[in-house]
Protein backbone atom coordinates (compact mmCIF):
# COMPACT_ATOMS: atom_id res chain seq x y z
CA UNK A 1 0.00 0.00 0.00
CA UNK A 2 1.40 3.39 -1.02
CA UNK A 3 1.09 6.10 1.57
CA UNK A 4 -0.43 9.22 -0.01
CA UNK A 5 -0.48 11.42 3.06
CA UNK A 6 0.99 11.22 6.51
CA UNK A 7 0.49 13.31 9.64
CA UNK A 8 3.07 12.72 12.34
CA UNK A 9 2.25 14.10 15.81
CA UNK A 10 0.62 17.19 14.33
CA UNK A 11 -0.62 19.95 16.60
CA UNK A 12 -2.21 23.15 15.31
CA UNK A 13 -3.13 26.03 17.60
CA UNK A 14 -5.12 29.18 16.80
CA UNK A 15 -4.21 31.57 19.59
CA UNK A 16 -5.47 29.84 22.73
CA UNK A 17 -7.52 27.26 20.87
CA UNK A 18 -5.97 23.92 20.04
CA UNK A 19 -7.70 22.77 16.86
CA UNK A 20 -5.60 19.63 16.43
CA UNK A 21 -3.87 17.97 19.33
CA UNK A 22 -1.02 15.53 18.60
CA UNK A 23 -2.68 13.80 15.65
CA UNK A 24 -0.93 10.98 13.78
CA UNK A 25 -2.62 9.57 10.71
CA UNK A 26 -1.71 7.75 7.52
CA UNK A 27 -3.79 7.74 4.39
CA UNK A 28 -2.97 4.90 2.04
CA UNK A 29 -3.94 4.58 -1.61
CA UNK A 30 -7.18 2.98 -2.63
CA UNK A 31 -9.84 3.57 -0.02
CA UNK A 32 -12.52 6.02 0.95
CA UNK A 33 -11.69 7.36 4.39
CA UNK A 34 -14.47 9.03 6.35
CA UNK A 35 -13.49 11.76 8.76
CA UNK A 36 -16.33 11.96 11.21
CA UNK A 37 -16.86 14.41 14.00
CA UNK A 38 -19.14 17.16 15.31
CA UNK A 39 -18.76 20.75 14.12
CA UNK A 40 -15.58 22.30 15.49
CA UNK A 41 -13.90 18.93 16.01
CA UNK A 42 -10.91 19.85 13.83
CA UNK A 43 -11.91 18.15 10.55
CA UNK A 44 -11.57 21.23 8.38
CA UNK A 45 -8.30 22.23 10.06
CA UNK A 46 -6.93 18.77 9.27
CA UNK A 47 -7.89 19.13 5.60
CA UNK A 48 -6.46 22.64 5.36
CA UNK A 49 -3.11 21.31 6.58
CA UNK A 50 -3.15 18.65 3.86
CA UNK A 51 -4.07 21.34 1.30
CA UNK A 52 -1.07 23.42 2.30
CA UNK A 53 -3.29 26.35 3.33
CA UNK A 54 -1.98 26.21 6.87
CA UNK A 55 1.13 24.93 8.53
CA UNK A 56 1.18 22.84 11.72
CA UNK A 57 2.28 24.49 14.99
CA UNK A 58 4.33 21.35 15.60
CA UNK A 59 4.73 17.93 13.99
CA UNK A 60 5.16 17.11 10.31
CA UNK A 61 2.85 16.66 7.34
CA UNK A 62 3.68 14.85 4.14
CA UNK A 63 1.61 14.82 0.98
CA UNK A 64 2.81 12.43 -1.75
CA UNK A 65 6.09 12.38 0.16
CA UNK A 66 6.51 16.17 -0.08
CA UNK A 67 5.55 19.42 1.57
CA UNK A 68 1.90 20.32 0.84
CA UNK A 69 2.64 24.05 0.92
CA UNK A 70 4.78 23.66 -2.26
CA UNK A 71 2.49 24.09 -5.30
CA UNK A 72 4.10 21.25 -7.28
CA UNK A 73 3.29 18.78 -4.48
CA UNK A 74 -0.41 19.50 -4.99
CA UNK A 75 -0.44 18.41 -8.67
CA UNK A 76 -2.29 15.19 -7.78
CA UNK A 77 -4.57 16.62 -5.11
CA UNK A 78 -8.25 17.38 -5.70
CA UNK A 79 -10.24 19.78 -3.51
CA UNK A 80 -13.66 21.40 -3.57
CA UNK A 81 -14.50 25.07 -3.15
CA UNK A 82 -17.44 26.00 -0.94
CA UNK A 83 -20.35 26.13 -3.35
CA UNK A 84 -21.07 29.76 -2.47
CA UNK A 85 -17.52 30.58 -3.58
CA UNK A 86 -17.91 29.93 -7.30
CA UNK A 87 -17.34 33.11 -9.37
CA UNK A 88 -20.93 34.10 -10.17
CA UNK A 89 -20.31 35.59 -13.61
CA UNK A 90 -18.31 32.67 -15.05
CA UNK A 91 -20.13 29.94 -16.94
CA UNK A 92 -19.99 26.32 -15.77
CA UNK A 93 -17.86 25.34 -18.78
CA UNK A 94 -15.43 28.18 -18.07
CA UNK A 95 -15.01 27.26 -14.41
CA UNK A 96 -14.27 23.62 -15.29
CA UNK A 97 -11.79 24.63 -18.00
CA UNK A 98 -10.13 27.24 -15.76
CA UNK A 99 -9.45 24.69 -13.02
CA UNK A 100 -8.55 21.96 -15.55
CA UNK A 101 -5.74 24.08 -16.98
CA UNK A 102 -3.83 23.73 -13.70
CA UNK A 103 -3.32 20.02 -14.35
CA UNK A 104 -1.33 17.97 -16.86
CA UNK A 105 -4.10 15.75 -18.12
CA UNK A 106 -7.48 17.22 -17.20
CA UNK A 107 -10.65 15.22 -17.75
CA UNK A 108 -12.39 16.55 -20.89
CA UNK A 109 -15.12 19.00 -19.86
CA UNK A 110 -17.91 17.07 -21.60
CA UNK A 111 -16.92 13.84 -19.85
CA UNK A 112 -16.78 15.44 -16.39
CA UNK A 113 -20.07 17.25 -16.97
CA UNK A 114 -21.74 13.97 -17.97
CA UNK A 115 -20.42 12.25 -14.83
CA UNK A 116 -21.77 14.90 -12.47
CA UNK A 117 -25.00 15.71 -14.32
CA UNK A 118 -23.89 19.15 -15.49
CA UNK A 119 -24.18 18.66 -19.27
CA UNK A 120 -27.33 20.76 -19.63
CA UNK A 121 -25.85 23.51 -17.47
CA UNK A 122 -22.50 24.10 -19.19
CA UNK A 123 -23.58 27.44 -20.69
CA UNK A 124 -25.13 28.80 -17.49
CA UNK A 125 -23.37 31.31 -15.29
CA UNK A 126 -22.73 29.75 -11.89
CA UNK A 127 -24.72 32.55 -10.24
CA UNK A 128 -27.83 31.17 -11.98
CA UNK A 129 -27.44 27.64 -10.59
CA UNK A 130 -29.44 26.18 -7.72
CA UNK A 131 -27.68 25.23 -4.49
CA UNK A 132 -27.63 21.55 -5.46
CA UNK A 133 -26.26 22.25 -8.94
CA UNK A 134 -23.52 24.44 -7.50
CA UNK A 135 -22.64 21.69 -5.05
CA UNK A 136 -22.34 19.16 -7.89
CA UNK A 137 -20.07 21.55 -9.78
CA UNK A 138 -17.91 22.12 -6.67
CA UNK A 139 -17.44 18.38 -6.16
CA UNK A 140 -16.80 17.83 -9.89
CA UNK A 141 -13.95 20.36 -9.73
CA UNK A 142 -12.12 18.11 -7.26
CA UNK A 143 -11.90 15.40 -9.94
CA UNK A 144 -10.99 17.49 -13.01
CA UNK A 145 -7.22 16.92 -12.62
CA UNK A 146 -7.44 13.09 -12.34
CA UNK A 147 -6.21 13.35 -8.72
CA UNK A 148 -4.68 10.52 -6.73
CA UNK A 149 -6.09 11.96 -3.50
CA UNK A 150 -9.37 13.85 -3.19
CA UNK A 151 -10.44 15.81 -0.13
CA UNK A 152 -14.19 16.42 0.17
CA UNK A 153 -15.33 18.66 3.01
CA UNK A 154 -18.99 18.05 3.87
CA UNK A 155 -19.83 17.31 0.21
CA UNK A 156 -23.61 16.97 0.47
CA UNK A 157 -24.61 19.24 3.36
CA UNK A 158 -27.87 20.94 2.43
CA UNK A 159 -28.75 18.64 -0.48
CA UNK A 160 -32.06 16.78 -0.79
CA UNK A 161 -32.11 12.97 -0.71
CA UNK A 162 -31.94 12.49 -4.50
CA UNK A 163 -29.15 14.98 -4.93
CA UNK A 164 -27.23 13.37 -2.13
CA UNK A 165 -27.51 9.86 -3.59
CA UNK A 166 -26.55 11.03 -7.08
CA UNK A 167 -23.45 12.71 -5.71
CA UNK A 168 -22.49 9.69 -3.61
CA UNK A 169 -22.81 7.48 -6.69
CA UNK A 170 -20.56 9.80 -8.66
CA UNK A 171 -17.94 9.84 -5.89
CA UNK A 172 -18.05 6.04 -5.68
CA UNK A 173 -17.53 5.70 -9.45
CA UNK A 174 -14.55 8.05 -9.26
CA UNK A 175 -13.14 5.98 -6.43
CA UNK A 176 -13.54 2.78 -8.44
CA UNK A 177 -11.68 4.53 -11.25
CA UNK A 178 -8.70 4.86 -8.91
CA UNK A 179 -9.02 7.96 -6.71
CA UNK A 180 -8.43 7.76 -2.98
CA UNK A 181 -11.01 9.88 -1.21
CA UNK A 182 -11.09 11.53 2.21
CA UNK A 183 -14.57 12.75 3.05
CA UNK A 184 -15.51 14.74 6.14
CA UNK A 185 -18.99 14.83 7.51
CA UNK A 186 -20.95 15.26 10.66
CA UNK A 187 -23.65 13.01 9.19
CA UNK A 188 -23.26 9.38 10.11
CA UNK A 189 -25.43 8.49 7.12
CA UNK A 190 -22.98 10.06 4.69
CA UNK A 191 -20.01 8.26 6.20
CA UNK A 192 -21.95 4.98 6.16
CA UNK A 193 -22.80 5.44 2.50
CA UNK A 194 -19.27 6.21 1.36
CA UNK A 195 -16.50 5.26 3.72
CA UNK A 196 -14.65 2.01 4.22
CA UNK A 197 -12.37 3.27 6.95
CA UNK A 198 -13.58 5.77 9.53
CA UNK A 199 -11.60 8.20 11.62
CA UNK A 200 -13.59 9.81 14.42
CA UNK A 201 -12.25 13.13 15.67
CA UNK A 202 -13.43 15.30 18.51
CA UNK A 203 -11.82 18.31 20.17
CA UNK A 204 -8.76 17.94 17.96
CA UNK A 205 -8.02 14.33 18.87
CA UNK A 206 -8.50 11.07 17.00
CA UNK A 207 -10.87 8.98 19.09
CA UNK A 208 -11.31 6.01 16.79
CA UNK A 209 -9.59 4.87 13.59
CA UNK A 210 -11.09 1.66 12.35
CA UNK A 211 -13.15 -0.18 9.73
CA UNK A 212 -16.63 1.22 9.13
CA UNK A 213 -18.56 -1.60 10.78
CA UNK A 214 -16.41 -1.50 13.92
CA UNK A 215 -17.02 2.22 14.31
CA UNK A 216 -20.72 1.90 13.65
CA UNK A 217 -20.94 -0.58 16.50
CA UNK A 218 -19.41 2.03 18.77
CA UNK A 219 -21.35 5.13 17.76
CA UNK A 220 -24.65 3.67 16.71
CA UNK A 221 -26.88 3.96 19.75
CA UNK A 222 -30.64 3.58 19.91
CA UNK A 223 -32.79 5.71 22.18
CA UNK A 224 -35.76 4.23 24.02
CA UNK A 225 -38.10 6.82 25.47
CA UNK A 226 -40.75 5.73 27.94
CA UNK A 227 -42.60 6.70 31.09
CA UNK A 228 -42.18 4.41 34.07
CA UNK A 229 -42.56 4.67 37.86
CA UNK A 230 -39.54 2.36 38.30
CA UNK A 231 -36.82 4.41 36.61
CA UNK A 232 -33.91 2.96 38.59
CA UNK A 233 -34.84 -0.60 37.65
CA UNK A 234 -35.17 0.36 33.98
CA UNK A 235 -31.72 2.04 33.98
CA UNK A 236 -30.20 -1.09 35.52
CA UNK A 237 -31.48 -3.36 32.72
CA UNK A 238 -28.78 -5.27 30.81
CA UNK A 239 -27.92 -3.61 27.48
CA UNK A 240 -28.68 -0.08 28.69
CA UNK A 241 -25.47 1.96 28.44
CA UNK A 242 -26.71 5.38 29.46
CA UNK A 243 -29.87 7.24 30.49
CA UNK A 244 -31.29 10.72 30.67
CA UNK A 245 -34.43 12.03 32.48
CA UNK A 246 -36.61 14.21 30.23
CA UNK A 247 -38.40 17.45 31.11
CA UNK A 248 -41.89 15.91 30.72
CA UNK A 249 -41.14 13.25 33.36
CA UNK A 250 -40.33 10.52 30.86
CA UNK A 251 -37.03 8.68 30.70
CA UNK A 252 -34.62 8.12 27.80
CA UNK A 253 -32.48 4.98 27.78
CA UNK A 254 -29.51 4.52 25.41
CA UNK A 255 -28.81 0.99 24.18
CA UNK A 256 -26.61 -0.51 21.48
CA UNK A 257 -29.28 -3.06 20.55
CA UNK A 258 -32.84 -1.80 20.79
CA UNK A 259 -34.41 -5.22 20.22
CA UNK A 260 -32.60 -6.82 23.13
CA UNK A 261 -33.29 -3.85 25.38
CA UNK A 262 -37.03 -3.98 24.63
CA UNK A 263 -37.13 -7.73 25.26
CA UNK A 264 -35.35 -7.24 28.58
CA UNK A 265 -37.72 -4.43 29.49
CA UNK A 266 -40.82 -6.51 28.80
CA UNK A 267 -39.40 -9.63 30.49
CA UNK A 268 -38.49 -7.65 33.60
CA UNK A 269 -42.14 -6.82 34.22
CA UNK A 270 -41.37 -3.13 34.89
CA UNK A 271 -44.55 -1.15 34.18
CA UNK A 272 -44.15 1.41 31.37
CA UNK A 273 -46.14 3.30 28.77
CA UNK A 274 -45.59 5.48 25.72
CA UNK A 275 -42.52 3.61 24.40
CA UNK A 276 -40.82 5.11 21.36
CA UNK A 277 -37.56 3.95 19.78
CA UNK A 278 -35.34 6.04 17.52
CA UNK A 279 -31.71 6.21 16.47
CA UNK A 280 -29.47 8.47 18.49
CA UNK A 281 -28.17 11.44 16.59
CA UNK A 282 -24.47 11.49 15.94
CA UNK A 283 -24.09 14.28 18.48
CA UNK A 284 -25.70 12.11 21.16
CA UNK A 285 -23.65 9.10 20.15
CA UNK A 286 -20.50 11.22 20.35
CA UNK A 287 -21.31 12.33 23.87
CA UNK A 288 -21.34 8.69 24.95
CA UNK A 289 -18.26 7.88 22.90
CA UNK A 290 -16.25 10.83 24.20
CA UNK A 291 -17.38 10.13 27.75
CA UNK A 292 -16.11 6.58 27.33
CA UNK A 293 -12.83 7.79 25.88
CA UNK A 294 -12.34 10.27 28.72
CA UNK A 295 -13.14 7.56 31.25
CA UNK A 296 -10.57 5.29 29.59
CA UNK A 297 -7.94 8.03 29.75
CA UNK A 298 -8.75 8.70 33.41
CA UNK A 299 -8.51 4.97 34.05
CA UNK A 300 -5.07 4.65 32.46
CA UNK A 301 -3.85 7.73 34.37
CA UNK A 302 -4.95 6.12 37.62
CA UNK A 303 -3.13 2.92 36.71
CA UNK A 304 0.02 4.88 35.94
CA UNK A 305 -0.14 6.63 39.30
CA UNK A 306 -0.76 3.44 41.20
CA UNK B 1 7.47 28.76 -17.61
CA UNK B 2 4.53 27.13 -15.87
CA UNK B 3 4.29 30.24 -13.72
CA UNK B 4 3.83 32.45 -16.78
CA UNK B 5 1.38 30.06 -18.44
CA UNK B 6 -0.75 29.90 -15.28
CA UNK B 7 -0.50 33.68 -14.82
CA UNK B 8 -1.95 33.96 -18.33
CA UNK B 9 -4.76 31.53 -17.46
CA UNK B 10 -5.66 33.40 -14.27
CA UNK B 11 -5.49 36.76 -16.06
CA UNK B 12 -7.77 35.47 -18.83
CA UNK B 13 -10.53 34.28 -16.53
CA UNK B 14 -10.25 37.35 -14.34
CA UNK B 15 -10.71 39.48 -17.50
CA UNK B 16 -13.75 37.42 -18.50
CA UNK B 17 -15.20 38.02 -15.03
CA UNK B 18 -14.51 41.75 -15.27
CA UNK B 19 -16.06 42.13 -18.72
CA UNK B 20 -19.22 40.26 -17.69
CA UNK B 21 -20.08 43.38 -15.67
CA UNK B 22 -19.27 45.94 -18.39
CA UNK B 23 -20.42 48.98 -16.46
CA UNK B 24 -17.51 48.50 -14.06
CA UNK B 25 -15.13 48.64 -17.01
CA UNK B 26 -16.82 51.63 -18.61
CA UNK B 27 -16.42 53.63 -15.42
CA UNK B 28 -12.65 53.44 -15.40
CA UNK B 29 -12.37 53.79 -19.20
CA UNK B 30 -14.69 56.72 -19.77
CA UNK B 31 -13.71 59.02 -16.95
CA UNK B 32 -10.24 60.06 -18.21
CA UNK B 33 -11.61 60.47 -21.76
CA UNK B 34 -14.44 62.67 -20.45
CA UNK B 35 -11.96 64.69 -18.40
CA UNK B 36 -9.98 65.45 -21.54
CA UNK B 37 -13.13 66.21 -23.51
CA UNK B 38 -14.63 68.63 -20.96
CA UNK B 39 -11.62 70.29 -19.37
CA UNK B 40 -9.01 70.41 -22.14
CA UNK B 41 -10.68 70.33 -25.56
CA UNK B 42 -12.93 73.42 -25.00
CA UNK B 43 -10.00 75.53 -23.72
CA UNK B 44 -8.53 76.40 -27.07
CA UNK B 45 -5.55 78.21 -25.47
CA UNK B 46 -4.38 74.83 -24.24
CA UNK B 47 -5.84 72.65 -26.96
CA UNK B 48 -4.36 74.64 -29.85
CA UNK B 49 -0.86 74.79 -28.38
CA UNK B 50 1.03 71.60 -29.30
CA UNK B 51 3.23 71.57 -26.18
CA UNK B 52 0.43 72.27 -23.67
CA UNK B 53 -2.04 69.96 -25.39
CA UNK B 54 0.46 67.11 -25.39
CA UNK B 55 1.09 67.65 -21.67
CA UNK B 56 -2.64 67.64 -21.01
CA UNK B 57 -3.08 64.37 -22.89
CA UNK B 58 -0.15 62.91 -20.92
CA UNK B 59 -1.67 64.10 -17.63
CA UNK B 60 -4.95 62.36 -18.44
CA UNK B 61 -3.10 59.18 -19.48
CA UNK B 62 -1.24 59.18 -16.15
CA UNK B 63 -4.58 59.72 -14.43
CA UNK B 64 -6.16 56.83 -16.36
CA UNK B 65 -3.34 54.45 -15.45
CA UNK B 66 -3.24 55.65 -11.83
CA UNK B 67 -7.01 55.31 -11.34
CA UNK B 68 -6.99 51.87 -12.93
CA UNK B 69 -4.05 50.64 -10.82
CA UNK B 70 -5.39 51.97 -7.53
CA UNK B 71 -8.95 50.76 -8.13
CA UNK B 72 -8.16 47.39 -9.63
CA UNK B 73 -5.54 46.34 -7.11
CA UNK B 74 -7.12 47.93 -4.04
CA UNK B 75 -10.62 46.74 -4.63
CA UNK B 76 -10.02 43.38 -6.34
CA UNK B 77 -7.58 42.25 -3.65
CA UNK B 78 -9.85 43.42 -0.83
CA UNK B 79 -12.82 41.67 -2.45
CA UNK B 80 -10.94 38.47 -3.29
CA UNK B 81 -9.74 38.19 0.30
CA UNK B 82 -13.35 38.20 1.46
CA UNK B 83 -14.41 35.43 -0.93
CA UNK B 84 -13.95 31.74 -0.14
CA UNK B 85 -12.91 31.21 -3.80
CA UNK B 86 -9.47 32.56 -2.94
CA UNK B 87 -8.49 29.81 -0.43
CA UNK B 88 -9.75 27.25 -2.97
CA UNK B 89 -7.47 28.64 -5.66
CA UNK B 90 -4.60 28.35 -3.20
CA UNK B 91 -5.15 24.57 -2.99
CA UNK B 92 -4.42 24.27 -6.73
CA UNK B 93 -0.88 23.62 -7.98
CA UNK B 94 -0.27 27.29 -8.78
CA UNK B 95 2.61 29.37 -7.35
CA UNK B 96 1.67 32.60 -5.57
CA UNK B 97 3.88 34.52 -7.99
CA UNK B 98 1.66 33.39 -10.88
CA UNK B 99 -1.35 34.94 -9.18
CA UNK B 100 0.44 38.24 -8.57
CA UNK B 101 1.58 38.29 -12.21
CA UNK B 102 -1.99 37.54 -13.28
CA UNK B 103 -3.16 40.66 -11.43
CA UNK B 104 -0.45 42.68 -13.17
CA UNK B 105 -1.32 41.28 -16.64
CA UNK B 106 -5.05 41.83 -16.36
CA UNK B 107 -4.80 45.22 -14.69
CA UNK B 108 -2.05 46.29 -17.07
CA UNK B 109 -4.21 45.39 -20.07
CA UNK B 110 -7.08 47.40 -18.59
CA UNK B 111 -4.69 50.32 -18.17
CA UNK B 112 -3.68 50.13 -21.84
CA UNK B 113 -7.34 50.02 -22.87
CA UNK B 114 -8.07 53.02 -20.63
CA UNK B 115 -5.51 55.28 -22.33
CA UNK B 116 -6.57 54.44 -25.90
CA UNK B 117 -9.59 56.82 -25.90
CA UNK B 118 -7.42 59.52 -24.28
CA UNK B 119 -4.79 59.24 -27.02
CA UNK B 120 -7.42 59.12 -29.79
CA UNK B 121 -9.31 62.19 -28.49
CA UNK B 122 -6.02 63.99 -27.89
CA UNK B 123 -4.82 63.22 -31.39
CA UNK B 124 -8.03 64.21 -33.16
CA UNK B 125 -9.36 67.17 -31.18
CA UNK B 126 -6.28 68.93 -29.89
CA UNK B 127 -2.97 70.04 -31.32
CA UNK B 128 -1.13 67.41 -29.30
CA UNK B 129 1.70 65.85 -31.24
CA UNK B 130 4.47 63.34 -30.60
CA UNK B 131 6.81 61.13 -32.58
CA UNK B 132 6.19 57.39 -32.71
CA UNK B 133 9.36 56.74 -30.71
CA UNK B 134 8.27 59.40 -28.20
CA UNK B 135 4.89 57.71 -27.77
CA UNK B 136 6.50 54.26 -27.32
CA UNK B 137 9.06 55.55 -24.80
CA UNK B 138 6.21 57.40 -23.06
CA UNK B 139 4.22 54.17 -22.76
CA UNK B 140 7.21 52.42 -21.20
CA UNK B 141 7.66 55.23 -18.67
CA UNK B 142 3.91 55.18 -18.04
CA UNK B 143 4.19 51.49 -17.16
CA UNK B 144 7.13 52.17 -14.81
CA UNK B 145 5.35 55.06 -13.12
CA UNK B 146 2.27 52.85 -12.62
CA UNK B 147 4.28 50.69 -10.18
CA UNK B 148 3.88 52.87 -7.06
CA UNK B 149 0.12 53.12 -7.72
CA UNK B 150 -0.18 49.36 -8.13
CA UNK B 151 1.76 48.87 -4.89
CA UNK B 152 -0.38 51.42 -3.04
CA UNK B 153 -3.41 49.53 -4.35
CA UNK B 154 -1.96 46.28 -3.00
CA UNK B 155 -1.36 47.91 0.41
CA UNK B 156 -4.95 49.17 0.52
CA UNK B 157 -6.29 45.78 -0.60
CA UNK B 158 -4.42 43.87 2.08
CA UNK B 159 -5.03 46.28 4.93
CA UNK B 160 -8.80 46.82 4.89
CA UNK B 161 -12.18 45.38 3.89
CA UNK B 162 -13.51 46.16 0.42
CA UNK B 163 -16.01 48.84 1.49
CA UNK B 164 -13.29 50.81 3.23
CA UNK B 165 -10.98 50.20 0.28
CA UNK B 166 -13.41 51.91 -2.13
CA UNK B 167 -13.52 55.03 0.03
CA UNK B 168 -9.77 55.19 0.61
CA UNK B 169 -8.97 54.60 -3.05
CA UNK B 170 -11.25 57.44 -4.12
CA UNK B 171 -9.71 59.90 -1.68
CA UNK B 172 -6.17 58.87 -2.65
CA UNK B 173 -7.00 58.99 -6.35
CA UNK B 174 -8.48 62.50 -6.42
CA UNK B 175 -5.95 63.82 -3.93
CA UNK B 176 -3.06 62.52 -6.03
CA UNK B 177 -4.68 63.76 -9.24
CA UNK B 178 -5.06 67.38 -8.06
CA UNK B 179 -1.81 67.54 -6.13
CA UNK B 180 0.08 65.96 -9.00
CA UNK B 181 -1.11 68.51 -11.54
CA UNK B 182 -3.08 65.99 -13.57
CA UNK B 183 -6.29 68.08 -13.60
CA UNK B 184 -4.77 71.58 -13.44
CA UNK B 185 -1.28 72.05 -14.90
CA UNK B 186 1.38 72.85 -12.23
CA UNK B 187 2.06 76.06 -14.17
CA UNK B 188 -1.01 77.49 -12.46
CA UNK B 189 0.07 76.33 -8.99
CA UNK B 190 1.13 78.75 -6.23
CA UNK B 191 4.87 78.28 -5.44
CA UNK B 192 4.18 76.47 -2.14
CA UNK B 193 1.75 74.07 -3.85
CA UNK B 194 4.25 73.47 -6.63
CA UNK B 195 6.89 72.50 -4.03
CA UNK B 196 4.48 70.21 -2.19
CA UNK B 197 3.35 68.69 -5.47
CA UNK B 198 6.85 67.48 -6.25
CA UNK B 199 6.59 64.96 -3.39
CA UNK B 200 3.59 63.20 -4.96
CA UNK B 201 4.10 60.14 -7.19
CA UNK B 202 1.42 61.47 -9.53
CA UNK B 203 3.45 64.65 -10.22
CA UNK B 204 6.63 62.63 -10.60
CA UNK B 205 4.90 60.25 -13.02
CA UNK B 206 3.62 63.19 -15.06
CA UNK B 207 7.11 64.73 -15.36
CA UNK B 208 8.65 61.37 -16.24
CA UNK B 209 6.24 60.67 -19.08
CA UNK B 210 6.39 64.25 -20.40
CA UNK B 211 10.18 63.95 -20.48
CA UNK B 212 9.92 60.63 -22.34
CA UNK B 213 7.51 62.01 -24.95
CA UNK B 214 8.68 65.61 -25.39
CA UNK B 215 12.33 65.30 -24.43
CA UNK B 216 14.09 68.12 -22.54
CA UNK B 217 15.55 67.97 -19.06
CA UNK B 218 14.36 65.55 -16.40
CA UNK B 219 14.73 67.02 -12.93
CA UNK B 220 16.35 64.50 -10.53
CA UNK B 221 13.47 64.80 -8.02
CA UNK B 222 11.10 63.19 -10.51
CA UNK B 223 12.93 59.91 -11.05
CA UNK B 224 14.42 59.82 -7.53
CA UNK B 225 10.93 60.39 -6.16
CA UNK B 226 9.41 57.57 -8.20
CA UNK B 227 12.17 55.19 -7.07
CA UNK B 228 11.66 56.21 -3.43
CA UNK B 229 7.91 55.65 -3.71
CA UNK B 230 8.45 52.23 -5.32
CA UNK B 231 10.85 51.21 -2.55
CA UNK B 232 8.61 52.47 0.27
CA UNK B 233 5.38 50.98 -1.06
CA UNK B 234 7.08 47.69 -1.95
CA UNK B 235 8.31 47.27 1.63
CA UNK B 236 4.90 48.18 3.03
CA UNK B 237 3.13 45.82 0.62
CA UNK B 238 5.37 42.91 1.63
CA UNK B 239 4.83 43.61 5.34
CA UNK B 240 1.05 43.77 4.89
CA UNK B 241 1.05 40.62 2.72
CA UNK B 242 2.91 38.65 5.40
CA UNK B 243 0.74 40.00 8.18
CA UNK B 244 -2.35 39.04 6.22
CA UNK B 245 -1.15 35.44 5.78
CA UNK B 246 -1.01 35.21 9.54
CA UNK B 247 -4.23 36.95 10.30
CA UNK B 248 -6.47 35.35 7.73
CA UNK B 249 -6.09 31.92 9.26
CA UNK B 250 -7.30 32.65 12.76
Amino acid sequence: MTTLARLDRVTRRFGDVTALDDVSLEIGAGRIVGLLGPNGAGKTTLLSLLQGLRRPSSGTIELFGGDPSAPSTRAHLGCTPQETALPATLRVREVIEFIGRHFDQPVPTAELAEEFGLTALLKRQTGALSGGQRRRLSVALAFVGRPKLVLLDEPTTGLDVDGRRALWDAVRRQHEAGATVVVTSHYLEEIEALAQRVVVVDRGRVLVDDELHAVLDQVELRMLRLTTPEAQAAIALPGVVDSRPEADGSLTLFARDADTAVRELVASGIPFRGLTVRGASLEEAFLTLTANANAAIAESLKENQA
Amino acid sequence: MTTFRLAGVHAKYSMIETFRVPIAVIGSLVFPALGLLFFVVPQRVVADDPAFATQAVISMSVFAVMANSLFSFGISIAEDREKPWDPYLRTLPVPGMARVLAYIFSIGLMGVIAIIPVIVIGGLLTAAEASISGILFGLVMLAVSALPFMLIGICVGYSMPSKAAIAVVQVVMFGFAFAGGLFLPPLLFAPWLDTLSKFFPSRQARELVIWAVQGGDLEPWAWLGILAWIAMTLVLALVLFRRDEGRRYR
